[in-house]
């Protein structure tokens, strides 16, 4: 493994990979391993070893970090001024891993329950710093939150699991923490119901700012007994209670609602963050759908028939699945997708289904060719985790 | 003044045949060729730079602009796209030898769709239209440029337009789930869906903001969202630009984000309260207008709570509205400044750079020094929660030297943004204004890179030619290739 320490090292690292044609895996700390499709390499080059937070300015509300820096090191960095990242990106239990760089989360675009109310991780990302795969150091962005000086290259880079450059640094938007947070829960909701409440919540004024169904196996899984509907809010103290308040109102025709307070619902978001309530087996696989939120219900059914079981969160666009690792239950999931509209991503298999097609959705081919360029563009020999998203 | 890059002689010479094969692509509509029609689209918002094209042709579904774009790719011909021409950047300036294509005749609502929270809009649908489609029944969308009245949700995929509510609501990019593109080789390409997150590369995002350099978005799937229960503003003003600065600052640290905060300086606030009677502070040299949202009860506690806040840095005269009505005086000053800055001065720049906020205070002053230095007067309006910077410089248009100074001013102002960590440009593009700024910005290295991620989409550089990239050094050429030298 090639770790640099400094900047240049990566440069030079994938210089000499691109004159001898070796490809190399990219990665922070290899927790998303197990992500989409594996690569297969003679060397990995890990950002492991560059980390630390150049800059902090809580007024300006941004943070720049290397991208060696972990998830956990960020989130402490943060609370000291009393802020947080905007997308809460998850900390996904099936990981096994106990720590993530910021970059891999930026690298795989992960955003948790927040995303339908604020955006995804890459709508805070400002600026980066990368190597490319031409062993060249470029910016693009930088540390303002209104940019749109020429081609937006950071958001290329957000979603695109390494292999058009290493990212090295980044800079993010983030915002104080909410003084307080409340959920509005409705148990024993069908899923179709509970979309509909959850679109109601959604289509509220109150602001909500998570919105999941559990059915039931994923509310057993966090200590519930029956299916659970929750939407949450998040401001300071009187206006979740004003609104909370409300918000049960409104959905009073689903059924009558219990109000979480601040500590309940920070438990229970955080486990929906973090896929806590898959019903997960040893062996079983992971996928991520998502989807016009409307039609989550009907996936969920779909995974049913085929043996899967698993929850909505985005208030119902974005669906996880989990159940045996098999090529029908993997082709239940994408006919589902597919059939919704939506597109969906393998996270957890063993390598036999991983290195399957499809780990995420194919490309058409008037914009395949497009992709085909725009890689070539960044990594012209091909080197940067050759295979990772798509089968070459 | 900016160079644009010679035309192709070979296809003026063919202006006749060019003319023909899109009359017989539009069915005999929509073609414009005639130079008194023309007029009107040969400039922009930036409207000291003119020049006809080789025609304008006005399509009306995406497989026109398909068919269009094909034959301009076959036939070599360069191609600018174009909403309302409200571009402050030169964004949607004609050359010579392009073809225009205007979106104003794919004007339809396609659907809405409110439990999913989403509506898809052809690219010629005006922002405030997109709204007004939905307000009825609560719901709005939330990126609102000044011009929203006027330009098109397609121009502002083109430069990913912000309005003052972006610090809360984010910009175009934030508020757009899919486009329907169409690439210079006649392509369509649907990007996103009607779902939040697309697997592989976000397409949405490079092409957001893209200028029209990639392709031609023709139909848009934005977000909508639930109109708050209400809105009020306030007004805030202190003795100098400092003091506002730090005042700013404290409010957004403390945890409350307005939906806006406008800044405006001593210039603005006179300028902008002589046109609409605002009751705006005249003797102040900084100027604070916040907005928030929620239930009244909701507004009176924040409002409260910025009140207290601002009480902290020794205003001049604080005052909250207490209807709706005196919230739109406040806000009329603020959105007729533009309007206002021109009645006192025969001309002005709308300059739009993006600094770091803690560097408000020094930018301000340095500005202030150029000013006296230029011998021009400049007023500073600001979204002052994302450090988006507009000093509109006055000048007179009718005197040739009077404008060569507010360009060279206004450059030294967009240097200085990038020299204190900020950039060029926060929502008006580049387009032909700032393209040879880029290089202040970037090194040779970064611009080659997005030059290469350009000419992925189109490889022959045919789409909004000479805007954004600096033309290569000794040539007229902005491309990696492929364009003739300088006359
Ligand atoms: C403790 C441990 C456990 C492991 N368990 C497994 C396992 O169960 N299954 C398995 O197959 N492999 C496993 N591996 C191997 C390892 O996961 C893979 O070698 C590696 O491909 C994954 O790295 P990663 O980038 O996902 O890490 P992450 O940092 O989570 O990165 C996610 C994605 O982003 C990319 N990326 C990361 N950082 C950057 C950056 N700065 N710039 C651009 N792109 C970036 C990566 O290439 C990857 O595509 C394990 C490794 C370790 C150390
Ligand atoms: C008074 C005034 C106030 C303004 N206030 C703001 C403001 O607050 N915030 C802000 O962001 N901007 C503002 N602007 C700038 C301008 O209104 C925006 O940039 C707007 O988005 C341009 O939209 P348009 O339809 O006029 O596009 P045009 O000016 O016609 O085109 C803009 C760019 O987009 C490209 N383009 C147009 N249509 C398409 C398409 N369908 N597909 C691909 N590319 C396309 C063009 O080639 C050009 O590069 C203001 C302008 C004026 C005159």
């Amino acid at each position: 493994m090639i770790a640099p320490g400094d900047e240049a090292g990566f440069a030079s690292a994938i210089d000499a990979a691109a004159a001898a044609r070796t490809p190399l895996t990219i990665e922070g700390l290899g927790s998303k391993g197990g992500f989409l499709r594996p690569t297969q390499t003679a060397d990995t080059l890990s950002t492991r070893n560059f980390a630390g937070i150049p800059l902090y300015a809580p007024q300006e509300l941004i943070i720049t970090a290397r991208a060696g820096t972990t998830l956990a090191a960020v989130e402490a960095k943060l609370d000291e001024g009393g802020q947080h990242l905007i997308a809460e990106p998850p900390q996904y239990a099936f990981l096994d891993a106990p720590d993530q760089t910021i970059g891999g989360i930026v690298a795989a675009n992960l955003s948790g329950p927040r995303r339908i109310a604020w955006g995804a991780m890459r709508d805070h990302l400002m600026g980066i710093r990368a190597a490319t795969g031409r062993g060249e150091i470029i910016r693009s962005g930088g540390r303002v939150l209104k940019n749109v000086t020429g081609l937006d290259l950071c958001k290329l880079f957000a979603g695109s699991y390494g292999t058009l450059g290493v990212i090295t640094e980044l800079t993010l938007k983030i915002l104080p923490k909410p003084e307080a947070t409340g959920t509005v829960m409705i148990r024993g909701l069908r899923p179709d119901d509970a979309v509909r409440a959850l679109s109601v919540a959604l289509g509220s004024p109150f602001s909500v700012s998570g919105a999941a169904y559990l059915p039931q196996e994923a509310a057993m899984a966090v200590g519930f007994e029956n299916t659970v509907t929750i939407a949450r809010i998040e401001d300071f103290a009187a206006s979740v209670a004003y609104r909370t308040e409300a918000l049960a109102g409104l959905l009073k025709k689903f059924g009558p609602a219990d109000i979480l307070d601040t500590p309940a619902s920070l438990t229970l978001w955080r486990a929906v963050r973090d896929a806590e309530p898959l019903p997960i087996q040893p062996g079983d696989a992971v996928w991520k759908i998502s989807v016009r939120p409307s039609y989550g219900a009907s996936i969920l059914h779909a995974g049913h028939a085929a043996g899967l079981f698993g929850y909505l969160d985005w208030g119902g666009g974005l669906v996880f699945l989990t159940g045996p690792a098999t090529d029908e239950a993997h082709a239940a999931v994408i006919a589902a997708a597919r059939r919704a509209k939506g597109e969906w991503w393998l996270l957890r298999a063993p390598e036999r289904l991983r290195l399957s097609e499809d780990a995420m959705p194919r490309i058409p081919p008037g914009l395949a060719a497009i992709r085909q360029r725009v890689v070539a563009a960044f990594d012209p020999a091909g080197i940067l985790n050759p295979g990772r998203m798509f089968a070459a | 003044m900016i160079s644009l890059p010679k035309p192709k002689a070979d296809v003026l010479a063919r202006r006749d045949a060019v003319h023909q094969g899109l009359r017989a692509i539009m069915r005999d509509r929509g073609v414009i060729t005639d130079p008194t029609k023309l007029k009107p689209y040969e400039t922009d918002g930036l409207s000291a730079y003119r020049q006809m094209p080789l025609a304008v042709v006005l399509p009306e579904t995406t497989e026109d602009v398909a068919a269009i774009l094909r034959f301009c790719h076959e036939n070599g011909v360069r191609v600018v796209p174009r909403g309302a021409g409200t571009s402050l950047a030169g964004g949607a300036l004609p050359l010579e030898d392009a073809v225009v294509i205007g979106m104003m005749r794919m004007n339809r609502i396609v659907e809405v769709n409110y439990r999913d929270r989403y509506a898809v809009v052809q690219a010629g649908v005006t922002n405030l239209g997109i709204t007004k489609a939905v307000e009825a029944d609560g719901f709005f969308y939330a990126p609102d440029p000044s011009s929203q009245l006027a330009c098109m949700i397609g121009g502002n995929i083109g430069m990913n337009s912000g309005g003052a509510h972006c610090l809360k609501y984010g910009v175009t990019a934030n508020n757009v789930l899919g486009i329907k593109l169409v690439t210079i080789e006649g392509e369509i390409l649907e990007l996103g869906g009607t779902h939040l997150d697309t697997a592989g590369y976000d397409w949405l995002g490079i092409v957001i903001g893209s200028e029209g350099q990639l392709g031609i978005a023709t139909e848009i799937t934005v977000r909508i969202l639930r109109a708050p229960e209400g809105t009020r503003a306030m007004l805030a003003a202190f003795d100098g630009n400092e003091v506002a600065g730090a005042c700013v600052d404290a409010i957004i640290s403390s945890g409350i984000i307005p939906v806006a905060l406008e800044f405006m300086d001593r210039p603005a606030i006179h300028a902008c309260e002589a046109f609409a009677h605002a009751g705006y502070p005249l003797d102040a040299e900084a100027m604070l207008i916040i907005e928030v949202e929620g239930s009244v009860a909701e507004q009176d506690w924040l409002l409260g709570r910025i009140k207290e806040i601002c009480a902290r840095f020794n205003p001049i005269s604080l005052k909250v509205s207490q209807s709706a009505e005196e919230s739109a005086a406040i806000w009329k000053g603020r959105k007729g400044a533009f309007g206002a800055v021109g009645r006192i001065s025969p001309d002005y720049l709308c300059m739009d750079g993006t600094i770091p906020t803690s560097t408000l205070p020094l930018v301000l002053r340095r500005i202030g020094e150029m000013s006296a230095q230029y011998g021009l007067q400049v007023a500073n309006i600001f979204h002052a929660g994302d450090g988006n910077l507009h000093p509109l410089i006055m000048f007179d248009a009718n005197d040739p030297a009077s404008m060569h100074k507010a360009e060279a001013f206004g450059a030294d102002i967009l240097c200085l943004c990038v020299e204190v960590g900020g950039c060029l440009t926060g929502e008006h593009g580049v387009g032909v204004e700032k393209r040879d700024l880029m290089r202040v910005q970037f090194t040779e290295i970064e611009l080659e890179q997005q030059r290469r991620v350009k000419s992925a989409f189109d490889p022959e550089w045919l789409l909004n030619t000479a805007k954004v990239f600096p033309l290569q050094p000794g040539t007229a050429s902005a491309g990696p290739d492929a364009l003739p030298q300088a006359a």
